[in-house]
């Protein structure tokens, strides 16, 4: 699998050996290893337990494609797709319906409900479920909540994981698996916006008053 | 068997952002602290988190919580050829106010004042939210960079990066401050959706006694 040599953010922001931007990677290269091992212990564990590699991968394919990160889907479309296609098909059938603009939601706190902002509540159409399964269903559920409406999140939340069959442990994994794709598709993504900028930031000629 | 899910009824809840120390507490049990396995503690890096509900409850997927310690610390604390600690601190704090998560906003917004001496600035950012004028071009380049990269769908794009160039900053400084943010939009997801913030005992006395 080719997975298990490359490193996904390089590959993601379009980053190849050499370039500058991998330079910059490497002086920090605690984090560069560590964001690679976080995805391996996410999504492709060498025991993944009760949470299934098909069912991480599912999760993951939804966040991209509800993050608008076109290398991110493909990345993540295909691993589905070789693990699983029947699913793959209805991962991508259930993102195109939970398109949303964030971040939204109201708060608890009485302080700041001037800034309360209302935005869907995503939940697969009951006919999408059976494909799904109920358990990943709701999985998708929670994931477009920790997307987009975080400050939302409520024991509640947790509650509907556990009705539909997920463990305590594997409800800290899929947080983690959601939290870390925000991170994860974020730091590509910049990068790539960084590369496409690269001339006139290395540069500081091109570029008025931004001596140093 | 009991539900696995805890609500705090009778919580002490803060008000609205600040600067002052909060407590979290857990919705679901975390792991026992004299039940932490050799691998549990080690993924734990610093032995005192071991102390810390948050740490423990992460611990129940040990390999995951390692690997995101030891990315949040070079993030946050590797200075060598880069920005400087508190506009790390500060791209926290605005990517936490952004998401919306009191918790991680009163550490790092208390980090980015101890960094810098700047607590009305950072105030401001907490009271008047991520439009702010936190006190100069280079704080308002990162603060509008970390909000940009908040969006989902992602939306952080050159116009961004050309303001962080304009104020200054070189492209590791600039990698510094995408990392930092992006790093908390991580964090706020696990700290909004594990658990919540509570006003310590000692500072709930304070407060009840200036009233």
């Amino acid at each position: 699998m080719t997975t298990a040599s490359a490193d996904i953010i390089d590959l993601l922001a379009g980053i190849r050996p050499g370039d500058a931007l991998s330079r910059v990677r490497d002086s920090r290269e605690q984090a560069r290893e560590n964001a690679q091992r976080s995805f391996e212990a996410l999504l492709e564990p060498a025991d993944p337990g009760s949470l299934p590699v098909a069912e991480r991968y599912a999760v993951a394919a939804f966040v991209a494609e509800l993050h608008g990160f076109p290398q991110a889907v493909s990345f993540y479309g295909d691993l589905l797709d070789d693990e699983a296609p029947a699913l793959a098909v209805a991962v991508h059938a259930a993102a195109e319906s939970a398109r949303a603009s964030g971040p939204y939601g109201r708060y608890r706190e009485p302080g700041l409900r001037s800034e309360d902002l209302d935005g869907p509540h995503w939940s697969a159409e009951p006919a999408a479920v059976p494909a799904l399964g109920e358990r990943l269903a709701t999985a998708l559920a929670h994931a477009h909540l920790l997307v987009f409406r975080p400050r939302e999140a409520r024991p509640e939340h947790l509650r509907a994981l556990v009705s539909a069959g997920w463990s305590a442990d594997d409800i800290v994994t899929l947080s983690q698996l959601v939290a870390f794709l925000a991170f994860q598709l974020r730091s590509a993504w910049g990068l790539r916006v960084i590369a496409g900028h690269a001339v006139s930031a290395v540069d500081p000629a091109s570029v008025e008053g931004a001596s140093s | 068997m009991t539900s696995p899910v805890t609500d705090h009824a009778e919580l002490a809840r803060p008000e609205a952002f600040t600067q002052e120390g909060l407590g979290w507490v857990p919705w679901l049990e975390p792991v026992a602290e004299d039940d932490l396995t050799a691998q549990q503690r080690d993924a734990l890096i610093e032995p005192a988190r071991a102390k810390m509900p948050y740490f423990r409850l992460l611990a129940r997927d040990p390999e995951a919580l390692r690997a995101r310690t030891l990315t949040d610390l070079d993030i946050f604390f590797n200075v060598s050829g880069g920005i400087g600690r508190a506009e790390r601190e500060l791209a926290a704090a605005a990517t936490s106010r952004r998401n919306g998560c009191v918790f991680c906003a009163s550490v790092h917004a208390a980090a980015a004042t101890r960094e810098s001496g700047r607590r009305d600035d950072v105030q401001r950012l907490l009271d008047e939210g991520t439009g702010a004028d936190v006190g100069d071009e280079t704080w308002n380049a990162v603060v509008a960079a970390s909000v940009a990269l908040a969006d989902t769908p992602l939306a952080f794009d050159g116009a961004d990066v050309d303001r962080l160039v304009a104020a200054g900053l070189d492209v590791a400084e600039i990698v510094d401050v995408v990392n930092g943010a992006a790093f908390f939009n991580w964090a706020n997801r696990l700290m909004l959706s594990l658990g919540e913030p509570e006003v310590p005992a000692r500072r709930r006395a304070t407060e009840g006694s200036d009233a």
